[in-house]
């Protein structure tokens, strides 16, 4: 089966520091693949690339079967790439329900002016996108918190929502950068939920960047290490776990030897 | 039975109630009800954050495909089918339709512990279990090897669900589609099944609060639900068809049962579901009830939250709330005494009202609510005051599940603080000569399953013995005083009720729940107190003392004087003899997963007694301070041991 992302050869550097160095890997459907790594390995660099926030200097990137290397970060949306963020990236002010329905914007083709009439196709249109937004708020379990604004909630609820957001743009793709990041053990483990479910009853592919490493082992299919911009193995969770370039690279060459 | 000594009620012995043939079962009044008003709202469920309704018709045709989807499951005659979960039309159509089919539905509270739920599964003998959700899933499927009469566990909402491959699992979607094929197949059977349903036939087990080792489990004939239904709506005619209703107390629990139940298939209201138990305060607002029937832990704590926003509030506030409650205070009081009410005051108290009540009722829900019933336990006269003057025609009611939940409520316009309220239609209520209340009526249970030995002690020649400490109050009138065992005996040979002082404590916002100890001789009085946790972390943080956790905040030696105050307050109020020389604050609250309270929030003394032996020993002897180990048991039912030293405090 043809892969839903292939990534080659990355390169990108910023004023003389390189970034990624050569980076490469393919990511299949129905497939959870986590990236892990030191920090500054140039993780979170290869999501920017493949969302587009970054242009890198060299390499390719193919999303199910079309090159989108020069794409803009919005055609790549419109394609099917959702992504979250390490550092939650919502509107403070704004509902959790507005918050989640942003994601739906560019799914919307009705115009300013049939939205400001709301009436016929821009009617249908809102109560469809509010089903929608309905349902993730139903799937995530914030029904509580749906009309309170994202500023008054727990660090832990706003990444619910922002993962909403994300599920908002009916993702082929999704891209989650340490999606449980600061959570209690608690919030983990529905997050894990969600993301199992997503994978397995909506058959998402996701690409992962997490630190709590039971997390990465349990939930990934695949796991990609990197290292100072480079790829330093790529394999199974447990593969991953005895490579000794990896435990080198988190733990320092001393305990190896 | 001679030796009863007052008596009260019309009728010398209840007369059986006459119930029209067709409408003598509960889900025969049902497909009645879906026959003459199938069109009309009977319930309303908010899902996608939308309010959706759901017809008489909808109901009985939902009831019916998982009546006849249950019969195809093997479920017969007389079988149990048990019920876990929050609120949801769903359980309401399982109920009905095992009723529908000969069968008995038995709710259990959904936030056991995995360990009892075995207990009383096996005990009730339930070979088909209904699941509201994969939570409650879960704990089934853990203790499946324990359960070895389960052959189905039936779940509703099957999110999560997918990963599980179980032969005993089904899910409630398919029970219904089952029910389907054989109605298509053969239109006739479910009136055939529903007809052979007799009102003698048991409907419900419904569990009370039994603190011995076997579970007591009252079971409920059809008649007994629908006949205390048919009593109750003679004393409170105003409810109608077209009233609103809030379901989000445990489906569990009798009140719950006979009003979302009972009256509801007698009468016909709109009863609706939150789409979430931590949306069901924003949604009981939404739909502002005209009524509703809780325990007094839900008083007791709207008591507290408005309590903790006032204290929260700026001076201006703070002064127009006191303001505005000492004025409905004073006219509560007048009326009460039966005095005519100042054209002055009134003037006032309808400034307060459209100043501070009305705002402060639509906060709360309670704009629209006519009655708001107090039950399962006495709330104290403080709050019944404390609502009154708000507006709020609270009443109580009082009765035992083995009596369908009801055999006595104030009636309107002579709501005494001080008793349990007057009896409904059709029941007789006595006092003995050792000042227990006895009750008959025709609501009055078949006994407990497989029990004879608490059937034997509670139901005798007919009589209901409550185990309540009470008299008749002049008014006509029930007073109670305590559970029978609970009644303290002081020195001087006066009997003492301890929850009257406990009332009094948990009235201040800084009380949660308290329990009053007697030492041995009969000589002090002492009390275990639960702070509050919200009111009292407030207080703290205002001064600036840092605290970690309950038990850290409940042994700061600025709480302990906070709590000393409180209890100099109550001990002003009361007679000389019930004041309370010590107190200590408890390291954790009171918890129904530790047996310390019901799953209504009742304290279970004998447990307690027994678990905390040498605390009360040490409580209402000399000593300063107590240092114990004790065992915690977490939600999750791990365990751990915290060690602890409570300092106890000399008044």
């Amino acid at each position: 089966m043809d892969p839903i992302l292939r990534v080659e050869n990355l390169h990108l550097s910023f004023h003389g520091i390189q970034a990624i160095a050569g980076v490469g890997f393919d990511l299949s459907l129905h497939e959870i693949f986590g990236i892990i790594g030191p920090n500054g390995a140039g993780k979170t660099s290869v999501l920017n690339c493949i969302n587009g926030f970054y242009r890198p200097q060299r390499g390719r990137i193919v999303f199910d079967g079309t090159e989108i290397s020069h794409a803009p970060p919005h055609v790549r949306a419109q394609r099917g790439i959702a992504r979250t963020f390490q550092n939650i990236a919502l509107y403070p002010g704004m509902t959790v329900r507005d918050n989640i329905m942003t994601g739906r914007v560019i799914r919307m083709r009705s115009g300013v002016l049939a939205c400001g009439i709301y009436a016929g196709p821009a009617e249908r249109e809102h109560v469809h996108n509010r089903r929608l937004v309905e349902e993730i708020i139903d799937f995530l379990e914030i029904e509580g918190v749906r009309d309170h604004r994202v500023a008054d909630l727990a660090y832990g609820i706003q990444k619910k929502v922002e993962l909403g957001r994300a599920l908002a743009m009916d993702p082929r793709l999704l891209v989650l950068d340490e999606p449980m990041a600061g959570m209690s053990m608690d919030e983990k483990a529905d997050m894990a939920r969600y993301v199992l479910e997503l994978k397995e009853v909506r058959h998402l592919p996701m690409i992962l960047i997490e630190h709590d490493m039971g997390v990465v082992m349990d939930l990934c299919d695949r796991i990609m290490v990197m290292d100072y911009g480079r790829k330093i193995a790529e394999g199974l969770p447990a593969e991953i776990q005895r490579n000794p370039d990896v435990i080198k690279a988190y733990i320092g060459a001393a305990v190896v030897a | 039975m001679g030796q009863a000594v007052l008596e009260r009620s019309a009728p010398a012995r209840p007369a059986p109630i006459d119930l029209p043939y067709g409408r003598d079962t509960l889900p025969k009044l049902l497909r009645h009800n879906a026959g003459t008003h199938g069109d009309r709202t009977a319930f309303r469920e908010k899902d996608l954050g939308i309010w959706q309704r759901i017809t008489w018709r909808d109901y009985y045709e939902h009831a019916r495909e998982f009546g006849l989807g249950l019969r195809e499951l093997g479920f017969h005659r007389e079988d149990v089918l048990a019920v876990i979960g929050d609120n949801r039309p769903e359980l309401f159509y399982a109920a009905m339709g095992a009723q529908a089919v000969g069968g008995r539905s038995y709710g259990l509270y959904q936030d056991s512990l995995t360990d009892q739920l075995v207990q009383l599964l096996n005990f009730a003998e339930a070979r088909f279990v209904f699941c509201e959700d994969q939570e409650q899933a879960d704990k089934i499927l853990d203790a499946l090897p324990l359960l070895p009469r389960v052959e189905r566990i039936i779940v509703e909402d099957w999110r999560g669900m997918w990963r599980y491959r179980h032969p005993k699992l089904i899910s409630f979607a398919e029970v219904q589609r089952l029910g389907r094929e054989r109605h298509g197949a053969d239109g006739t059977l479910f009136d055939t099944m529903l007809d052979a349903g007799r009102p003698g036939d048991v409907a419900i087990f419904c569990q009370t609060s039994g603190t011995t080792a076997l579970p007591k489990l009252a079971m409920l004939t059809h008649r007994n639900l629908i006949a205390q239904g048919l009593s109750f709506h003679v004393g409170e005619p105003h409810i109608g068809a077209g009233d609103e209703f809030v379901s989000y107390l445990p489906f569990a629990w009798i009140g719950e049962q006979m009003i979302a139940t009972s009256l509801h298939q007698l009468v016909g209201f709109t009863v609706n579901f939150p789409e979430e138990p931590d949306t069901a305060q924003r949604d009981f607002r939404e739909i502002a009830p005209h009524f509703t029937f809780a325990p007094a832990r839900i008083y007791e704590g709207l008591h507290t939250a408005v309590t903790v926003r006032i204290l929260d509030a700026g001076w201006l506030r703070r002064r127009v709330y006191d303001w505005a409650l000492g004025v409905g205070g004073r006219t509560v009081e007048r009326r009460a005494d039966g005095k005519a009410v100042p054209w002055w005051w009134r003037v006032q108290r309808w400034i307060a009202h459209w100043l501070v009540f009305r705002p402060l009722l639509d906060k709360i829900g309670f704009t629209e609510m006519r009655v708001a019933w107090n039950g399962g336990s006495p709330l104290g006269p403080d709050y019944f005051k404390f609502f009154h003057s708000l507006g709020v025609n609270l009443k109580q009611i009082y009765g035992q599940t083995e009596m369908a939940g009801i055999s006595c409520v104030h009636r309107d316009g002579a709501v005494h603080f001080w008793t349990m309220g007057y009896p409904i239609a059709n029941t007789e209520l006595r006092v003995t000569d050792d000042g227990e209340i006895i009750s008959r009526s025709p609501a009055l249970f078949q006994g407990y399953f497989k029990n004879p030995e608490a059937t034997g002690k509670t139901l005798r020649d007919g009589w209901l013995y409550s185990g309540d400490y009470g008299t008749l109050d002049p008014t006509g009138d029930v007073i109670m005083f305590d559970r029978m065992s609970d009644v303290i005996t002081l020195a001087g040979g006066a009997r003492m009720s301890p929850w009257v002082v406990e009332a009094m404590l948990k009235f201040t916002p800084y009380v949660q729940e308290a329990m009053v100890v007697c030492a041995p001789d009969g000589a002090s009085l002492a009390a275990i107190l639960n702070i509050e946790m919200r009111s009292v972390g407030k207080w703290a943080e205002d001064r600036r003392i840092a605290y970690t956790s309950y038990a850290d905040l409940s042994q700061k030696s600025q709480v302990l004087d906070l709590l000393e105050g409180v209890v100099r307050d109550v001990n002003v109020r009361v007679r000389p003899e019930w004041r309370l020389r010590r107190f200590l604050s408890l390291y954790k609250e009171f918890h129904p997963d530790d047996d310390e309270l019901t799953r209504t929030r009742k304290l279970r003394r004998g447990f307690i007694n027994e678990r905390y032996r040498d605390l009360i020993a040490a409580l209402t002897s000399g000593a300063g301070a107590y240092g114990a180990v004790f065992t915690v048991r977490y939600e999750d039912g791990r365990t751990a041991q915290v060690r602890t030293t409570m300092q106890i405090r000399d008044i």
